[in-house]
C-alpha cells in the first residue's frame, strides 16, 4: 500500500472493483477512500475506457469515509466517462458524502494546475533579458536620483538654513566616530600582516629596512582609503539602505511628503554629507593605525627601533603626493556609498522580504563600484604621474 | 454531525514575556463544530491557537488534540499530529518565493507519495474548493489580493485533507464583501468536508454567519455559549461586545 511516508494515520484500506454487463459499466468504490489509501487506484481508473459503454453505474453504498482525494478520484473517472458519451449514475452513495461531492462537481473544473517553466533555454533567455532591461532602468534611474540629489545640494548651498544640523551631527557620530573602533582594529590588524609579509621577502635580499617603505606607501595610497571604504560601505551604507527601506516600508517616506518636507532634503542630505566629511577622517585613523600596526611588527620582527621607523618612513613618504592620493579618493567613495546606500533604500517595495534583498544589494553595488572608482584613480595618477 | 471531542483543553495556563496569559481555561471542541474564539486585545486568543498547535509551549494543564496530548509528544509524534490538522495564518502565510501550485503541493511533496499528475489535478481542485480561478496556480504570493491569498492559504491548509481547521483572523483586513464570501466559503467547506473549526476573530459577522459555538477570553479563562446566550450574558465586557449587534438588530427590527 502506498501510504503516508510519516503520517500517523488509522491503516486505511480502498477497495475497487470494475464490473462490465454490455454497455454497462460499474465501479465499486468500498472501505477509506481517502488520501493514504485511496490514490493506489489512481492509476487503474485513469486507465479505463469507455467504447461501447452507454452507462456508467459508480456504486458508492461499501463507503466508510471518503475525502477530497477519493471524490476527485471518482469524479475524474465520471467526467471521463461523459466526454466519452457515456451516461452516468451515482448509485447508493451515503448522504454524509454527497456535500463534498456536490462540492467538488460544482467548484473544482479547473485543469489541472500549471507550473511556470522556469528551466530550459527560452526561460534562460527571457531571464537574460529581463536582467539586461531591469540594469538599464537601474541606471537610468539612478541618473535620475543623482540630478535629484545634486539640485537640492545647490538649493541647500543657497539656502543653508535648510540643511539638518542635529540630524548631520547624529549621522557623524554614527558612520564616524561609532566606526573608529572597527576600522582601527582592522587597519592595526592589515598593517602587522603587511609588515610581517614585505620582512619576509625583503629579508632575502637584506633589504628589510625597505620594509617601511613598502608598508607606508601601500598603506597610505591604497589600502588606508580601500579597506576604510569597504568597511563603511558594509557597515553604513547598509544601514542606510535599511534604515530608510523600513521608513519605506511603514509608508513614513509618504508621510513626509504629504507633510510638505522632501525626503531627499531631510533623509539623503544629512547622511550624504556626514559620510563624506567622516570619511577622509576615518581614512587618517586607518592610515594611522595601520602604519602603527606596522612599526609594531617591525620592531618584533626585524628590531627597527620606533626612531629608525619613523626616520625611514620620513624619508620613504614625507614629501610628495603619497598621503594625498589616499585622501583624496575618500569623499569620492563616501559619495558613491552614500548614493547607492541611499537610493536603494528609496527603492524599497512595501514589503519587508524587499528591505533585506535592497540591503544587499546595495553593499554589493558601493563595494563595486569603490573598487571601479579606486581603478580608475591608479590610472588617472599613473598618467599625471603621482 | 456532532460527534466526539477533537480538542480537549483543561486547566491550560500559559506564560508569554513573564505575564501569564491563561490560568486553569478549559475548552472542548466537537468533531463537525465550529466555535469562534473572541476577547479584547492582549487576552491571548493568537496565543491559545498557538499553543494548540504546538507553536508555543504552554506551562500547566493538558491540551488534547484528536486524542493525543500535544505537550508530552514529542517533535516526530507532533509532525505527524500536525498533518492531521491545516492553519491558515492572518496573512496566508505562503512561501513568497513559490507559486499558488507550488504553495499547495508543498505538504503533499512532504508527506505523500502522490504521482505528480494526481498532485496537480489534487491541486488544481484545493484551488477550486477554495474558490480560487484556474489562472491563479502560476501566480507568485506578491501579484494576488489580500482576500485571494487568504484563500489560497484556505487551500494550502487543506491539501492534505486535515480533519481540523485553524484560523487566525481569517476576515481581518478584508472588505466586507470579500469577508461575507469568505465566512460562506468556510461554512461551505465545514459542511462537506465535516471540518471542525477553530477560528479566532474579531469580525462579529463572522461569528454570527460561521460559528457554532463562541469562546470569549474573559480574565484569562474561557466563557463558551452560543451567539443568543452570549448576549445576555451579564459580564460588562461581552455586553460592550455584543451591544453593538443588539443595537443593530434592534434597529433592524423597528
Amino acid at each position: 500500500m502506498a501510504a503516508l511516508q510519516d503520517v500517523d494515520r488509522p491503516r486505511t484500506t480502498a477497495r475497487l472493483k470494475t464490473e462490465r454487463r454490455g454497455n454497462v459499466m460499474t465501479i465499486l468504490a468500498a472501505g477509506d477512500w481517502v488520501l493514504g489509501a485511496a490514490e493506489p487506484h489512481d492509476a487503474a481508473l485513469r486507465a479505463l475506457t469507455f467504447a461501447g459503454v452507454a452507462t456508467l453505474e459508480i456504486d458508492g453504498a461499501g463507503l466508510d469515509r471518503l475525502d477530497t482525494t477519493g471524490a476527485w478520484l471518482l469524479m475524474r473517472t465520471r467526467r471521463v466517462a461523459q466526454m466519452a458519451g457515456a451516461k452516468t449514475v451515482w448509485l447508493d452513495v451515503p448522504d454524509a458524502f454527497k456535500p463534498l461531492i456536490s462540492t467538488i462537481d460544482q467548484d473544482c473544473n479547473g485543469p489541472p494546475v500549471a507550473h511556470l517553466d522556469d528551466h530550459g533555454l527560452r526561460a534562460f533567455l527571457e531571464r537574460l533579458g529581463r536582467g539586461q532591461m531591469h540594469f538599464f532602468g537601474q541606471a537610468v534611474s539612478l541618473l535620475g536620483f543623482l540630478g535629484m540629489v545634486a539640485s537640492e545640494t545647490v538649493a541647500t548651498i543657497f539656502h543653508p538654513r535648510r540643511l539638518r544640523i542635529p540630524a548631520l551631527v547624529r549621522q557623524m557620530e554614527e558612520v564616524g566616530l561609532n566606526a573608529m573602533p572597527i576600522v582601527g582594529l582592522l587597519s592595526f590588524l592589515l598593517g602587522i600582516v603587511f609588515a610581517f609579509q614585505g620582512a619576509d621577502q625583503l629579508r632575502r635580499f637584506g633589504a628589510e629596512i625597505f620594509t617601511v617603505n613598502l608598508l607606508g606607501i601601500s598603506i597610505l595610497r591604497e589600502i588606508g582609503a580601500i579597506m576604510t571604504a569597504i568597511i563603511v560601505a558594509g557597515r553604513s551604507g547598509s544601514s542606510f539602505t535599511a534604515q530608510i527601506g523600513t521608513m519605506k516600508v511603514n509608508e513614513e517616506i509618504d508621510a513626509l511628503y504629504t507633510l510638505g518636507m522632501n525626503p531627499v532634503e531631510v533623509l539623503v542630505l544629512p547622511r550624504m554629507l556626514a559620510l563624506i566629511i567622516t570619511l577622509p577622517l576615518l581614512t587618517v585613523f586607518a592610515n594611522v593605525m595601520g602604519i602603527f600596526g606596522g612599526a609594531l611588527m617591525s620592531l618584533f620582527d626585524l628590531g627597527i627601533s620606533v626612531p629608525a621607523f619613523l626616520r625611514q618612513l620620513q624619508g620613504a613618504v614625507g614629501t610628495g603626493w603619497t598621503f594625498w592620493v589616499g585622501i583624496i579618493k575618500a569623499p569620492i567613495f563616501a559619495f558613491l556609498i552614500a548614493t547607492v546606500g541611499c537610493y536603494e533604500g528609496l527603492q524599497v517595495e512595501r514589503n519587508a522580504a524587499s528591505v533585506g534583498l535592497l540591503t544587499t544589494r546595495s553593499v554589493v553595488e558601493s563595494i563595486f563600484l569603490v573598487i571601479v572608482a579606486d581603478a580608475i584613480f591608479s590610472v588617472l595618477f599613473s598618467l599625471l604621474g603621482v | 454531525m456532532i460527534g466526539e471531542p477533537v480538542i480537549k483543553v483543561e486547566g491550560l495556563v500559559t506564560r508569554v514575556g513573564g505575564r501569564v496569559l491563561h490560568d486553569g481555561l478549559d475548552l472542548e471542541l466537537r468533531r463537525g463544530e465550529v466555535v469562534g474564539v473572541v476577547g479584547g486585545s492582549g487576552t491571548g486568543k493568537s496565543v491559545l491557537l498557538r499553543t494548540i498547535i504546538g507553536l508555543n509551549r504552554h506551562v500547566g494543564g493538558r491540551i488534547q488534540v484528536l486524542g493525543q496530548d500535544v505537550g508530552k509528544l514529542g517533535d516526530r509524534d507532533l509532525r505527524k499530529l500536525q498533518t492531521r490538522w491545516g492553519v491558515l495564518f492572518q496573512d496566508g502565510a505562503l512561501f513568497s518565493a513559490q507559486t499558488v501550485a507550488q504553495n499547495i503541493q508543498v505538504p503533499m511533496r512532504e508527506h505523500t507519495d502522490l504521482s505528480p499528475r494526481l498532485m496537480d489535478e489534487l491541486a488544481a481542485v484545493k484551488l477550486g474548493m477554495a474558490g480560487l480561478p484556474p489562472d491563479a496556480a502560476t501566480k507568485f504570493p506578491s501579484e494576488l489580493s489580500g482576500g485571494m491569498r487568504k484563500r489560497a492559504g484556505l487551500a494550502r491548509a487543506l491539501s492534505l485533507d486535515p480533519e481540523i481547521l485553524f484560523l487566525d483572523e481569517p476576515t481581518a483586513g478584508l472588505d466586507p464583501i470579500s469577508a461575507a464570501q469568505f465566512d460562506t466559503l468556510v461554512r461551505d467547506l465545514q459542511k462537506s468536508l465535516n471540518l471542525t473549526v477553530f477560528m479566532v476573530t474579531h469580525d462579529i459577522d463572522t461569528l454570527k454567519a460561521t460559528t457554532d459555538r463562541i469562546a470569549v477570553l474573559i480574565d484569562k479563562k474561557i466563557r463558551i455559549g452560543t451567539f443568543d446566550t452570549l448576549v445576555h450574558d451579564p459580564h460588562p465586557w461581552i455586553q460592550q461586545y455584543f451591544s453593538g449587534v443588539r443595537g443593530r438588530a434592534a434597529r433592524a427590527e423597528a
